[in-house]
């Protein structure tokens, strides 16, 4: 491979001649950045006519570790098998697999393996809660399950700065309950209204659905303060971690929240496999959503019993393959450790920050400042429509997302139908953001607009 | 800059969607649409004006945000259209509709004299993600004639949605 020139990161570089090696608390030197790169067969391919790829759409889906393409060659190469059933061998290497995979994933977030349900993706951990809640409010689960039980007046907060991952299940919820969905605003500056906690939580909160860091914005949330408003009225906390688990340090029990969505292929893991996360009990006392072979205990004509979670949630073939390659990616990113990736990401966040404010006619959507932000920078530019400037970045190798991002509500709020969004991993470059920096400046003058504000 | 993208964003598209024909709704008009382009949040509403009792589009008016792309496909197509028949209005929207698949390669001399100025579009068909802006504005043009009862539906085609998938 051949790694583009890479600068040194936040003044903090190991001295010539050192060992490259993986370290816990510093950000990445030159020579640990070009190995990371070296790890990502894709990045070394070029675009449009020759130019070398800049990947910045790493919020959209990430690129994929050698790790993490060999993991899923190696289960089909040599242990593909059907899991939790069969006496032979294979059967056995791929339960193991599997399991392991659900514990590697679980210890990579601070869960415990029975507390991570596989699912096909984020959106699907996400509609598992509100779908279970749903079936509860009809009395499936019994006694048990009526701490999930919805009736008209209460109610579900979510925020208006939702992915619509996480905004339509709850709109569908209470629509099927009659219970009534309130939101936490958006300030001016992209960032979430935590103050409207006091009056838009209430007593009749069931749920409080909010994500860990913006995918728009790339503001983080402050997820505490929300925990503790939760507890004050019994209501349960959904956390949304699709952008910072590949970003943060995430431990879900340090954080205390009641469930959590994460998402495989934003995480540098493959596509078609998500996880949800649940604290114990509420898993055991809550009623299955899909249901069929291998969720059940006992199966009479008449009557069915469930298994245990997280089994019961797994219903029909698991995407084992794509499971193991998940935990290829959380083991990845654990051996890296995730404070170094978080320093490296913030060197990018002031770098992406700093590159589109010094071009004429650019506003950022969301906070300008590096506090609490993952290196998620969504932009307009004056004049031009965000499908135009995507076009002309990706002429230059560059590639953007453009559009709503699945947050339509956010992008109202904040006055503009649609941006453009430049986000960030482990694997990006400072050499990276100067040339995104000056190819944003190409933009106005192609369509014949002026520099000035 | 590569040569697809110059053929990308010839100058006249570059002029109509700086300078858009027929923008700014209009309140007559016997059939109204209105289109969205899902992935990007693209919108417009077109309203169709038909000569009193004759099958023969007076004008369009229509209002919306867009990229380039697609605010100047509105207003070449509204430029193109202008005292056109009904009939000679949808085969034109049926031509455009292939310069769009044919990949950049463009149509036969014949069929590029009738699109006239649309032919600038031909390079938009070398990228697939925005084909869909340059036929925003054809849709809701078919869909509005719809609405006007000016054509009907063929079976199976709604007209919403076969253009903007």
């Amino acid at each position: 491979m051949t790694p583009g020139p890479v600068q040194t990161l936040g003044g903090r570089h190991a001295p010539a001649g050192e060992v490259v090696g993986l370290r816990a608390s510093a950000s990445l030197t030159a020579a640990e950045l070009a190995a990371v790169r070296a790890d990502f067969p894709l990045l070394t391919r070029t675009v449009r006519g020759g130019r070398p790829l800049v990947y910045l759409d790493s919020a959209a889906t990430s690129q994929k570790p050698d790790v993490v393409i060999d993991a899923e060659l190696e289960f089909y190469t040599r242990h593909n098998a059907a899991v939790n059933r069969g006496a032979h061998q294979l059967a056995e290497e791929a339960t193991t697999a599997f399991e392991q995979a659900r514990e590697d994933v679980a210890a990579f977030v601070g869960a415990e393996p029975g507390e991570i349900v596989w699912t096909s993706n984020a959106t699907a951990a996400i509609n598992l809660v509100a779908y279970a809640m749903g079936n509860a409010s009809l009395g499936r689960g019994g006694a048990a399950a009526r701490r999930f039980a919805l009736v008209p007046g209460d109610e579900i907060v979510v925020t208006e700065a939702e992915h619509h991952a996480n905004l339509v299940p709850w709109q569908e919820l209470c629509a099927r309950t009659g219970a009534t969905l309130r939101w936490i605003g958006v300030g001016d500056d992209g960032r979430l209204r935590l103050d409207e906690l006091a009056t838009v939580v209430g007593e009749r909160t069931k749920v409080i659905a909010v994500s860990h860091a913006s995918n728009v914005t790339g503001a983080v949330t402050d997820v505490p303060r929300v925990v503790a408003r939760a507890r004050e009225v019994g209501a349960l906390v959904v956390l949304d971690v699709c952008q910072s688990v590949p970003h943060l340090p995430v431990d879900l029990h340090a954080l205390g929240v009641d469930f959590a969505a994460m998402s495989g292929h934003k995480m540098l893991g493959p596509t078609g496999v998500g996880a949800l996360y649940g604290r114990r009990e509420l898993l055991e006392a809550m009623p299955p959503v899909t249901t069929g072979g291998s969720m059940v205990e006992v199966v009479t004509m008449e009557h069915t019993t469930y298994a245990a979670p997280p089994q019961r949630f797994e219903a029909g073939s698991q995407m084992v393959a794509q499971s193991v390659g998940m935990a290829a990616a959380a083991r990845y990113l654990g051996e890296l450790g995730m404070a170094g990736v978080a320093e490296h990401e913030a060197v990018i966040a002031v770098a992406l920050l700093d590159a589109v404010a010094r071009v004429p006619g650019v506003r950022v959507i969301g906070p300008t400042d590096a506090q609490d932000r993952l290196a998620v920078v969504a932009f307009t530019v004056q004049g031009v429509h965000p499908h135009d400037v995507g076009q002309v970045l990706d002429d230059h190798g560059i590639a953007v997302r453009v559009g709503h991002h699945c947050a339509q509500p956010l992008h109202r709020r904040l006055g503009v139908p649609s941006s453009a969004r430049a986000s960030a991993s482990v694997y990006t470059t400072l050499e990276e953001v100067a040339v995104f920096g000056a190819a944003l400046a190409t933009v106005r003058p192609f369509f014949g607009l002026g520099g000035k504000k | 800059m590569s040569t697809a993208m110059e053929q990308l964003y010839q100058q006249l598209i570059l002029e109509h969607a700086k300078t858009p024909h027929g923008k700014g709704l209009e309140a007559d008009g016997q059939g109204e649409s209105f289109q969205v382009n899902p992935t990007c949040g693209d919108e417009v509403r077109l309203r169709v004006h038909l000569r009193p009792e004759e099958p023969v589009i007076d004008h369009l008016s229509w209002d919306g945000s867009g990229c380039s792309i697609s605010q100047a496909s509105l207003s070449v197509m509204s430029e193109l259209v202008e005292g056109a028949s009904v009939p000679t209005a949808e085969n034109l929207g049926a031509t455009f509709r292939e310069l769009m698949h044919a990949r950049g390669k463009g149509l036969d001399e014949e069929s590029e004299d009738r699109l006239g100025d649309a032919t600038a579009f031909t390079g938009v068909a070398q990228y697939p993600a925005r084909i869909k802006c340059a036929l925003l504005g054809w849709a809701a043009l078919r869909d509005a004639l719809v609405q006007a009862g000016a054509v009907s539906t063929p079976a199976g085609a709604p007209a919403t949605t076969e253009e903007n998938p």
